[in-house]
């Protein structure tokens, strides 16, 4: 029992606060483009592993929600106008919580949950990255708690899915049937390219798609997996805490 | 590797042959569509002892009655294979005990076959209602406690049917596949480099072992050998995804029993670990660095050295760590004597990984089948013999010194780079197959690929440490309390998106 207390004193407190931890150099974060010299030859749309590159005319569009972050289009550029940034914070409202200024409804929805946020995890599908990052959230250097989130054991309990994976057929019901039990007002995170897109593992007689063509997603946030920073990002994004 | 062709009548007598009393086990089985290419269906057996693999082909012609005799009776880990076979490419393994599905749900109609050639990936597939009973115990007294798939925890999906007589559990089935996702027959027809991003999406946390296996199995075919830096750099990898992996596990046992500050300090040293996977490659998970032919990127002398730091500093706090777990009677008495796993019902089952060595066999890919730079480096392989909880917990805090041990050669052994980081892949002989395998924090992941023309996957299998293991969990628990399961379950530590792809 000694041995615990002295561990416990000694390690101090290691909680950091939103935005604490330094994003190193090597991270692979939001594709950037420089449009300027682009020599149109239109690789990198050729490359991408889940084609979240899409080329209308002169300008080139990266769909965050789908980037699996691998740099094969940096690596593959001719022009070499495409890098990596270290944003992470990529995450983006959408359905009830989009119009940030006057939406009735947005306001409504924080002002009941604003102050505490009770969240359920459903996996649809998912390589579990995206739920050990979830799971990170709770250690002691994220200590999601200190924000006034938890996770519930119930979606009764909850106000808002956060969903990884893309929607197997497997999982289907179970997903339907939790997004049910949800009390409203409630809102839905996507996570993660599988969540957000339904791209990464291409189609399949297994698989149904992005989260949203089975139930309205308010939040997505990009990234294979996104980082614990990235998600508490989204979730403050929601909150409207930042 | 050279295949033996025998007819699918012939297969367990054959695989019986192969076996030679146990010198040989079966560790992988799977069926291909070969019928595009000479008419027929295969079964392929591959069996591993003696620092070696043997292989069957069982050969279907596909005008005939699509049957073959069952290997599950003899070798009751072709019990799981042999169900996915059925399920997906609809060939029978006559007398095997227990055809009921295992991969496809209810959800899917009777009679469509997603792995033969003739179904088109994206193909309309409507709803069904397909019985899929569940085992049960009945009795006076007897109750069934069923659980998920949605668990109350960050956990993956499983669906288990526990049948009770008060707290004890009298039988377990587990319902799993859930997070299917069709990985397989989705790259067909894709590039190699292409399907190389799937496969190290199949898991979150073996990411880099099922890209060094592919990786290895692409390699094997094209006749290629990648830059010895390359080598380096992947076993460096790899060894940081078990340290993260059974630092974050020994924590996550605590959770099983309750113990808070165990808890703490286990997610802790895991942060501390994938923070140095992100400054290393970019990614948490350590995605990107190894591609087919090499890998991505090489790290500098200063890396090295921040590595060595950070590693030094987490072997200090990982000892008190595991100190405060080993003088604490109150876990003992949970974890010891906890769900144990016989050693006779994990060679049965063809066990892998930390489970079969605390379950006392001696067996690791990466000494018994060396691959990439394992036989140049030195490390023991800790074995344990009481099968419990305790044993599966103390086998993986002996790995992570070893692991520390390994990567200090590593970076002290690094050649450089002056001879590149990787190889073009040439022009794969079209329909030739390769194996490659590697040893995750579970167990040995194995893939099989075979290329066909323009070096197109034409057919990938993923063999993934948890696909023997998960069956040991339903042997492990009967007799146990069921609030024990948990526990059990996280000793185990098997992925289900590495077991469902």
């Amino acid at each position: 029992m000694i041995n615990i207390l002295k561990k416990i004193i000694y390690t101090g407190i290691v909680t950091e606060k939103y935005d604490g931890g330094q994003v190193p150099a090597s991270f692979r974060g939001e594709v950037v483009v420089d449009n300027k010299v682009c020599s149109d030859c239109q690789v990198c749309a050729m490359v991408c592993p889940t084609k979240a590159i899409i080329i209308t005319g002169q300008e080139m569009i990266v769909n965050h929600n789908a980037c699996i972050f691998c740099g094969r289009c940096v690596q593959h550029c001719e022009a070499q106008q495409i890098r990596h940034s270290d944003n992470y914070k990529l995450a983006t409202l959408s359905g009830s919580l989009a119009d940030h200024t006057g939406n009735l409804l947005a306001e409504r929805i924080r002002d009941i949950l604003g102050r505490s946020l009770h969240i359920r995890h459903v996996d649809v599908g998912s390589c579990n990255a995206c739920d050990f990052e979830m799971g990170a959230l709770s250690n002691p250097i994220y200590d999601l708690q200190q924000y006034g989130i938890d996770f519930v054991p119930s979606p009764r309990h909850a106000d808002m899915l956060m969903v990884t994976g893309v929607v197997t057929r497997n999982l289907t019901q179970a997903l339907l049937m939790t997004y049910e039990a949800v009390p409203n007002p409630k809102i839905v995170m996507a996570v993660g390219a599988c969540a957000a897109s339904g791209q990464v593992f291409g189609s399949s007689y297994a698989v149904r798609g992005a989260v949203d063509e089975l139930v309205p997603v308010d939040i997505y946030v990009p990234g294979c997996p996104p980082r614990p920073q990235a998600l508490l990002y989204g979730l403050l994004l929601a909150m409207d805490k930042l | 590797m050279e295949y033996q062709e025998i007819t699918a009548r012939d297969l367990a007598s054959q695989a019986k042959a192969v076996c030679s009393d146990g010198k040989f086990n079966l560790t992988a089985m799977f069926a291909n569509d070969e019928r595009s290419i000479n008419g027929c269906f295969a079964i392929y057996c591959i069996f591993a002892g003696e620092g070696i693999f043997k292989g069957l082909k069982a050969v279907l012609n596909s005008e005939e009655r699509l049957e073959f005799s069952s290997l599950t009776p003899c070798f009751p880990a072709a019990a799981w294979y042999e169900r996915e076979i059925h399920d997906l490419f609809g060939l029978v393994p006559i007398g095997h005990p227990d055809l009921r599905r295992l991969v496809l749900h209810e959800n899917w109609p009777l009679g469509l076959y997603p792995l033969r050639k003739d179904f088109a990936v994206d193909m309309h597939v409507p709803e069904a209602n397909t019985p899929y009973p569940m085992v049960s115990v009945h009795g006076a007294g007897v109750f069934e406690v069923p659980v998920g798939p949605i668990h109350a925890g960050i956990i993956e999906p499983g669906h288990f049917r526990f049948s009770q007589s008060g707290e004890q559990i009298i039988n377990l089935d587990a319902k799993l596949f859930f997070t299917h996702r069709g990985i397989e027959k989705g790259v067909e027809g894709l590039p190699i480099e292409l399907a190389a991003y799937r496969a190290e999406r199949i898991c979150g946390a073996c990411s880099v072992s099922h890209a060094i296996s592919y990786a290895q199995a692409i390699e094997t075919m094209a006749h290629i050998h990648i830059p010895p830096q390359a080598e380096y750099l992947r076993v460096l990898v790899a060894e940081l995804e078990r340290l993260y992996n059974h630092v974050g596990d020994i924590g996550n046992l605590c959770a099983g029993v309750g113990f808070a500050v165990g808890i703490s300090h286990g997610s802790r040293l895991k942060e501390l670990l994938m923070r140095l996977n992100e400054r290393l490659t970019g990614n948490r998970f350590l995605r990107g660095m190894v591609i087919p032919g090499g890998v991505s990127q090489d790290i500098s002398p200063d890396f090295s050295r921040e590595i060595q730091n950070t590693l030094d500093n987490l072997a200090d706090e990982f000892v008190e760590m595991m100190g405060l777990l080993h003088d604490n009677s109150a876990f003992l008495d949970r974890v010891n004597r906890t769900g144990i796993l016989s050693r006779h019902a994990a060679l049965d089952l063809g066990v892998v990984g930390v489970a079969a060595r605390a379950s006392g066999i001696d067996s690791d890919m990466r000494r018994d089948h060396a691959y990439s730079i394992y036989k140049k480096l030195k490390f023991t392989v800790p074995v344990q013999t009481s099968g419990d909880v305790a044993a599966r917990l103390w086998i993986r805090a002996d790995e992570v010194e070893q692991s520390l041990q390994m990567i200090r050669q590593i970076l002290e052994e690094m050649p450089g780079s002056q001879g590149g980081l990787k190889v073009d892949i040439p022009q794969i002989k079209p329909y030739s197959s390769g194996l490659g395998w590697s040893e995750s924090a579970r167990g040995s992941n194995l893939h099989w690929v075979m290329v066909g023309e323009n070096n197109g996957i034409y057919r990938y299998v993923v063999r993934s440490a948890s696909y023997p293991n998960w069956p040991a969990v339903t042997v492990a628990s009967p007799g146990n309390i069921i609030p024990d399961f948990p526990l059990i379950n996280k000793s185990f530590e098997l992925c289900y998106a590495c077991l469902d792809r």
